[in-house]
């Protein structure tokens, strides 16, 4: 049993300390999978790592108490904290790639951990390593045992990772975002695996996510974390279904359903920074073409890139990133593009945009044949009407340059406004319309969250003019609560200025939240498409089926 | 003021460095005297007219018979030390710098259109690079200054000296510039902001100047401390060989070489002052060479 009652965690720097959490309680029983969330900023990790005794110097635990079972694990020396680690305590971290050594085979790095915490002969660790991965489900891990993590796929990975974490029959585990990296179809079998471990060997896990959805599925209790603090924990059921704090219920207002759409999300007016208003931009906009909504066809779109090289003499054989793809957007609506990684969603944004060459197939937009990749002259119209709001926010504005030069860019690229000062009081005016301060323009990159910048990045797709708005999967770097805003406003937007838009996502819930039309992506091939409705109600495909039935989604009756 | 050093995170590291404190000390007083060489200087060691045989071999002012006039001593043609190595450094930063900027130029032009194309035009100029690494710097040097003596007239060589010394260490050097501005390009090419820049159809230099290149001027702004303390080392290397300056311009190198024949005779000071300075003046560019990139490498904080 892991107790943890008023933990406090400072890090000093040198603008005084800095409280990371601040009196956070918690239990967790044997068996128990207990789910920590909060956005980002929350403090969730840094519970976890005061617990396994590994936070980031120069931080430390001011007061509190820390116990396992009688174990105070406050008062341990630093050699006496090692050997609990690992063999009472074992952590399961987010990133299956870096947390394997690529150098040592499975085989080696079970031993190392089994031999480290017990007396076990070689051949018996062996034999107990392999036993494990058969318990875990790795088929024929007498012999998958020899291989490298590399040779692996990524849910594998993840599961060699969970079987290092009980090879020593831990009580407690840290779960640290363990599926997030993962696709749905493996982080549903990794989340079946941490339940059916809690169940069978009486594990108690930390579920460490910023997933509801995740949390729904397979917490027995759960706790909200905020700003460092406990705002709610109970039963998942309880504080999913009915919470009791503001900010519970905000953060669950926020959550996209995979069941059902609603057309705005409930979001909480922080400030008045919110309103959208921005008269002069929103008039600029209406002036351009905007009554002629224009649409986009995809025929038999095939985009191969040169594969791994086998042999110096021989040509790489071609690796098919889009094969015969062929897409209807029609003007003015969104269309919605779901698939895992890997299956060509952001291949598809780039060879509309022109930074990928197809290699055949016709691109149409409104009545004009899209040149493939580096064929489209710099000068293009297509430059100009498609425009592109990228995943990443930290890394699509340019770091060294102000908000104003960024905004300003595209109106005097594309030689829309003449005059400096008419572009400067132009992009503060967008500013207001997405939702921020004017000011904002002064400033530079870094002094935004990721929310505001991904706000920064919309302004700049609509300083543009565009006709088709590109969003390569615009929410999923950022917070639910911020997801929620960054998707109203899309969706503001896109009624106000009857914006065609391609919305790229991962996330089913999101896609569903926003789309018109849902199209499924698996390896380079469409699955399935249809009106969003449909594909979500009646999907046709095996592998949409297969894909909805694996998003951890919150159970219906649990909603008041 | 704690306020406002707290705001720059530059700053208040470098505060906290005392190696750094010093290193930035020496190096300011060794340029500043470098620049006002001929205000400070008490003879002009480029004009034959104001020394004096009669005051050759004095030595420092802490040894018997010595000038107080002089007070690091003077060599056997009786210029004053100190002026000999502040018009020396003088000298050496010119030469140094000049060829820094030309080798940052040539390296960073071509590194950050290698990084931007690729392909078959980054496969030239790298293999032109790494050519140029597998020879020596010295040897590259010493290469240009025999073609320079080979097909330059005689009468201009003398006056050419400065310039053919240059660009025999901007080329040596232009290589680590081009391979650094290369690979941070490649990383920037990933970003979306410059994904963005090409996809507007901005023109190929207005995204290589304006959205990369201010993107990775720290590691090059790195390379180029580092590089100023090679650059004055190669000139003096060549000096010393006696491929650089002649004696009636000396640079520090020039000093060290003529200090040289008085190794074992006694009159130590000519040889060791100047090699002492150019010791100082080397480590102290190197040290904070070596504080900049723990400044721009957040992950050494």
């Amino acid at each position: 049993m892991l107790t943890i009652k008023d933990l406090t965690v400072k890090f000093p720097s040198r603008f005084g300390d800095f409280s990371a959490i601040e009196g956070v309680d918690m239990t967790i029983k044997p068996g128990e999978i207990h789910g920590l969330v909060g956005e980002s900023g929350a403090g969730k990790s840094t519970v976890g790592a005061a617990v396994i005794g590994l936070l980031q110097a120069p931080g430390y635990v001011t007061k509190g108490i820390l116990t396992l079972g009688d174990t105070d694990l406050r008062e341990l020396t630093p050699a006496q904290a090692h050997e609990v680690r690992g063999d009472r305590i074992s952590m399961i971290f987010q990133d299956p790639q870096t947390s394997l050594n690529p150098l040592m085979t499975i085989e080696d790095q079970l031993v190392e951990t089994i031999q480290a915490h017990s007396d076990a002969s070689k051949t018996a660790a062996r034999r107990r390593a392999v036993d494990l991965l058969e318990d875990i489900g790795i088929q024929n891990a007498s012999q998958r045992i020899k291989a490298y993590p590399h040779q692996f796929s990524g849910g594998m990975r993840q599961r060699v990772v969970i079987a290092l974490a009980i090879c020593t029959d831990p009580e407690v585990i840290i779960a640290d975002e363990p599926t997030t990296a993962l696709d749905v179809a493996v982080q549903s079998q990794v989340l079946d695996l941490i339940q059916q471990l809690a169940k069978e060997r009486q594990i108690a896990f930390m579920l460490i996510t910023h997933d509801i959805g995740v949390i729904a599925q397979v917490a027995d209790r759960v706790t909200v974390m905020r700003k460092g603090r406990v705002v709610e924990t109970g039963a998942t059921a309880q504080v999913l279904g009915a919470p009791k704090h503001p900010y519970t219920r905000a953060l669950m207002d926020a959550v996209p359903p995979l069941d059902r759409k609603i057309d705005r999300f409930r979001v909480p007016a922080v400030d008045d920074t919110a309103v959208m208003q921005g008269d002069t931009a929103e008039r600029w906009l209406l002036e351009g073409q905007q009554h002629c909504l224009t649409g986009l066809t995809l025929e038999n779109l095939t985009v191969t890139f040169a594969g791994p090289r086998t042999s110096l003499f021989r040509k790489p054989s071609p690796y098919v990133a889009l094969e015969d793809v062929t897409l209807t957007i029609r003007p003015g609506s969104i269309m919605g593009l779901v698939g895992e990684s890997g299956s060509g969603k952001s291949t598809l944004a780039k060879a509309i945009t022109g930074l990928v060459t197809p290699t055949y197939g016709a691109m149409i937009l409104g009545d004009t044949v899209l040149p493939f990749g580096a064929s489209r002259s710099r000068h293009h119209p297509s430059r100009q009407l498609v425009q592109m709001v990228f995943q990443d926010p930290y890394s699509s504005l340019n770091p060294r340059h102000r908000i104003g030069d960024i905004l300003t860019e595209p109106l005097w690229f594309y030689g829309f406004v003449k005059d400096p000062a008419e572009r400067v009081s132009l992009a503060a005016s967008m500013l207001s319309l997405v939702g921020m301060q004017p000011d904002a323009i002064t400033k530079y990159p870094h002094q935004f969250s990721g929310g505001q910048r991904q706000r920064i990045a919309v302004a700049r797709a609509l300083l543009a003019r565009p006709r088709f708005l590109i969003c390569d999967e615009p929410t999923s770097a950022l917070d639910v609560s911020i997801q929620a805003e960054i998707l109203n406003l899309l969706k503001e937007l896109q009624a106000r200025f009857g914006l065609t838009i391609l919305f790229i996502s991962h996330n089913l819930a999101v896609v569903r939240q926003m789309a018109d039309d849902t199209a499924v992506l698996l390896n380079g091939k469409i699955e399935e498409v249809n009106t969003t409705e449909a594909v979500y109600e009646s999907p046709q495909a095996e592998y949409t089926k297969l894909l909805l039935a694996q998003t951890p989604v919150m159970p219906k009756s649990w909603r008041q | 003021m704690i306020a406002f050093l707290k705001k720059f995170e530059g700053l208040w590291l470098f505060v906290h460095s005392p190696s750094a404190i010093v290193a930035a000390m020496v190096a300011t007083l060794i340029i500043l005297g470098a620049i006002f060489a001929s205000w400070i200087a008490l003879v002009n060691p480029y004009d034959l007219a104001s020394f004096s045989l009669f005051d050759g071999l004095l030595p420092p002012v802490w040894q018997d018979g010595a000038n107080p006039k002089y007070l690091l001593g003077t060599d056997d043609q009786g210029r004053d030390m100190i002026s000999a190595i502040l018009y020396g450094a003088r000298l050496s930063l010119i030469i140094g710098l000049s060829a820094l900027t030309i080798a940052a130029v040539i390296g960073v032009g071509l590194g950050l259109a290698a990084g931007y194309y690729g392909g078959r035009f980054d496969a030239v100029v790298m293999r032109i690079a790494d050519v140029q690494l597998a020879l020596p710097a010295i040897l590259t040097a010493l290469l240009i200054d025999g073609i320079a003596r080979g097909i330059l007239p005689a009468a201009i060589q003398q006056d050419l000296r400065v310039a053919v010394l240059t660009l025999a260490i901007a080329l040596s050097l232009w290589v680590n510039f081009a391979r650094t501005a290369r690979a941070t390009t490649f990383v920037q090419m990933n970003k979306e902001y410059v994904q963005a820049a090409i996809m507007m159809g901005q023109r190929p230099s207005r995204v290589m100047f304006v959205h990369i290149l201010p993107n990775i001027l720290g590691p090059l702004l790195v390379i180029m401390t580092v590089d100023l303390a090679s650059a004055i080392l190669l000139e003096a290397t060549l000096s010393f060989l006696g491929i650089g300056l002649p004696a009636d311009s000396p640079s520090l190198g020039t000093l060290i070489r003529i200090g040289m024949q008085f190794l074992l005779s006694g009159e130590w000071w000519i040889l060791w002052i100047p090699t002492l300075f150019l010791i100082a003046l080397v480590v102290s560019i190197n040290i904070l060479g070596d504080f900049l990139r723990d400044i721009f490498n957040p992950r050494l904080r």
